[in-house]
């Protein structure tokens, strides 16, 4: 493997975003978006040689696939524990490098139409570069800090995107909540960080990962309330990647998140930032698994199985189709960590882990492709609101088959990449536990219906007053529409088992027919229901909403999470810990220091008499200071 | 070496000057006699410097060489002095001490 030329990919965005950012008011708008786009696309073509390398060149037939590292060493702090910087080429490091190469390559194009005359043009793209380059670093990164240091790029590039509108206060609101939020969850990362380096001295995967190896060997030699302490470092760290991918109760942050620019919704809350806390998980999947008994791994699948459920019934109530997306992504997110969940090791076994990956890789391409849908769509209407949409299919006919082609995708339609993935991971859950199959299902129906309505309600239903006839989008944007539709629909005929697996091995995936039958057949059924209520004006939801009263407006309020966290923090944290400390802080600790100051200043307002300005009172002093040296001298040392 | 008069009687002159010189250091009201003073102080002292060479270690001469510094150093101070008087005074016209405190806090 030539390491220079993958060094080189996650290098290209970073010299994007210096010469972006240095030269920001020099560069003409058209330039940085030709600048930005065509350095992603040498990454791009670097990382498909890259992958075409691992995978067919290198790659030894019947053997596992090899972990490829360089690196070298950054911080010594012991023999053994230490502090590294390099990349880790394996099946799930590429597949997340081809991921965010074409996606952001996408995003970049797209963007080119979607930002044009936008006043903050080169430095909208001075920051997908620089979250480019972050999401690079994170997914080749060799230990748990250079991942940590990566994943808080992502976090400040993510911030600075969100609050891309800085003028609005809603979209600083939001930037702040979602950097605050996931910072909230990373402080439990970084502790669960410290431990795992403290007990098994070191950060590296490899080391980490070795099913053989002392590390997890050694998980039982201490215990911390009746869990082992490694357990409780794995669990630290979940928290991190739950509060990335937007896990139930951490997740407040995503729908707010959609105050940001549609392409920045499509490349960093749908596509890759998103996706880091399951890519985490599965980065330590051995450890996950092999330490005490895979304990965390239940944590894990059940979180996962409840956020999924939970983002899915929101999703239906809103009416902000970015925020519905947002959902979606949630409730997917949760889906891939459910299959993390259950998955086993070796062999068939580790169907589950194959499948969270495989629909990582789907999820990514027909989720970006419906986030640009609805940028698209957004585009031409100049609203987020469906009762602003309507019958668009008309005008806008590109914008609607790709549309079409990822609601389909996400539903879980055969032949198209959702139903593939969707269907490993039901059959994965279904042989691990019957009630997390019969949630993962209800989802796959409810996930049918939501993206259906919000498909009916754009592009069918009866126009609204349109200020202004909508028209289909510039060329720009819907030539990486297109390319995202092919890719949706091939996506799922990708072979994944043969590249990625839990214990690196070939897998052999079989359709399980019942199981796929059931799978489509709820998704029909949520799509037929979403017909019956949104294809045209009914009256049909009106009624339902009557019907389901209290149930509704819960739901409408997205359960009142956010009131609870506001209730929590402004009520109990800020007024009582925050205000008698800040009380503490002004009067104690202030008070002190000003009151020594004080009494200096008064001290010598007393005392300055004695410096009267002639020349010889201070002789006087002087001559009467050498008397009593003498004096001193001459009775005391002199004895 | 002089003949019938010691080391001793010699100090307590120089003594008695140098502290003459601290006497006149501090009670003098004029500027002028105040340098003054402070010659009669640099006097002492090089005094004391040729004596002691003279009587303890006569075969050699730094004591003497460092009185001739001395002089030259208390000439030049002197000089300072004088430029700084001759200033003040046409400043203020006057070479008084008690009109020259304005420098305190």
């Amino acid at each position: 493997m030539n390491y220079t030329e993958i060094l080189i990919i996650p290098l290209i965005p970073l010299a994007v975003f210096l010469v972006l950012g240095i030269f920001y008011s020099r560069i003409k708008p058209a330039v940085s978006g030709i600048i930005g786009a065509l350095g992603l696309l040498i990454s791009t073509l670097l990382s498909i040689k890259v992958a075409y390398q691992y995978f067919f060149v290198f790659s030894n037939d019947g053997v596992a696939y090899q972990t490829l590292v360089h690196k070298t060493v950054w911080m010594n702090f012991t023999e053994t524990l230490r502090i590294d910087m390099g990349v880790l080429l394996d099946p799930i490091s590429i597949m997340m490098l081809l991921v965010v190469s074409i996606v952001s390559l996408m995003v970049h194009l797209y963007s080119r139409g979607y930002m044009k005359g936008d006043p903050g043009y080169t430095k909208f793209f001075a920051f997908l570069s620089l979250f480019t380059f972050s999401m690079y670093g994170l997914v080749l990164a060799t230990n748990l800090f250079q991942i940590y240091i990566f994943w808080e790029l992502v976090g400040v590039s993510s911030y600075l995107l969100i609050g891309f509108y800085y003028t609005k206060p809603t979209a600083v609101a939001a930037a702040k909540k979602a950097f605050v939020v996931t910072r909230f969850a990373d402080l439990g990362f970084l502790i669960g960080i410290l431990i795992v380096g403290f007990y098994t001295g070191t950060y590296d995967f490899e080391l980490l990962n070795n099913p053989e190896g002392s590390p997890i060997l050694s998980w039982a030699a201490s215990s911390f309330f009746g869990m082992s302490v490694l357990s409780w470092g794995l669990l630290l760290i979940f928290i991190g990647g739950a509060g990335k991918s937007a896990m139930f109760p951490l997740h407040i942050w995503l729908p707010d998140a959609m105050e940001g620019p549609t392409p920045v919704s499509a490349l960093i809350h749908a596509a890759t930032m998103v996706v880091a806390g399951v890519y985490l998980v599965a980065r330590l999947f051995p450890m996950y698994y092999f330490v005490e008994e895979g304990i965390i791994l239940q944590v894990v699948a059940f979180v996962g199985a409840f956020s999924a459920l939970f983002a899915a019934i929101i999703a239906i109530t809103q009416n902000d189709i970015k925020r519905v997306l947002a959902y979606s992504t949630m409730s997917q997110l949760a889906y891939m960590m459910l299959a993390l969940g259950v998955s086993g090791y070796e062999g068939e076994a580790g169907l589950g882990y194959m499948a969270s990956m495989f629909h990582l890789f789907t999820h990514a391409m027909f989720k970006a492709l419906l986030f640009l849908c609805a940028g698209s769509v957004i585009h031409a209407v100049h609203s987020n609101y469906l009762k602003d949409m309507g019958g668009l299919r008309k005008y806008m006919p590109i914008t609607h088959i790709t549309f079409l082609i990822a609601a389909l995708a996400i539903a879980g339609i055969p032949p198209l990449a959702g139903f593939w993935s969707k269907d490993e991971i039901l059959v994965a859950v279904y042989e691990k536990n019957t009630l997390l199959y019969i949630v993962a299902l209800l989802v796959a129906g409810l996930t049918a219906f939501y993206m259906f309505r919000i498909y009916f309600g754009i592009f069918w239903k009866r126009d609204p007053e349109y200020a202004s006839t909508p028209h289909e989008s510039p060329a720009t944007m819907t030539i990486p529409l297109i390319i995202l539709a092919a890719f949706s629909t091939l996506a799922g005929f990708v072979p994944f088992g043969e590249f990625i697996s839990a214990d690196r091995m070939v897998l052999e995936a079989h359709i399980n027919l019942p199981l796929a039958l059931a799978a489509v057949a709820t998704g029909m059924a949520g799509i037929g229901l979403a017909w019956l209520f949104y294809r045209k004006e009914t009256g049909l939801p009106e009624k339902m909403v009557d019907a389901l009263g209290k149930l509704y407006t819960w739901t409408y309020h997205k359960f009142y999470i956010d009131e609870v966290y506001l209730f929590v923090t402004k009520k109990i944290l800020f007024k009582r810990v925050a205000e008698p400390a800040a009380k503490f802080d002004r009067q104690v600790v202030d008070g002190t220091m000003v009151g020594i100051g004080n009494s200096t200043v008064r001290t010598s307002e007393k005392i300055k008499g004695m410096q009267s300005g002639k020349v010889q009172d201070y002789a006087m002093a002087f001559v009467a200071g050498i008397l009593v040296i003498v004096i001193f001298f001459v009775y005391y040392l002199t004895e | 070496m002089i003949h019938d008069v010691s080391l001793y009687e010699i100090l307590t002159v120089t003594s008695i000057l140098f502290f003459i010189g601290i006497y006149g250091f501090i009670t003098r009201k004029n500027l002028i006699s105040i340098l003054i003073s402070i010659e009669l102080l640099l006097n002492a002292s090089v005094v004391n410097f040729v004596v002691i060479n003279k009587y303890l270690y006569p075969d050699v001469l730094q004591g003497v060489v460092f009185s001739i510094f001395i002089i030259a150093v208390a000439a030049a101070e002197t000089a300072l002095a004088v430029g700084i008087i001759i200033n003040l005074y046409r400043q203020i016209s006057s070479v008084e001490v008690k009109d020259v405190e304005t420098m305190k806090y």
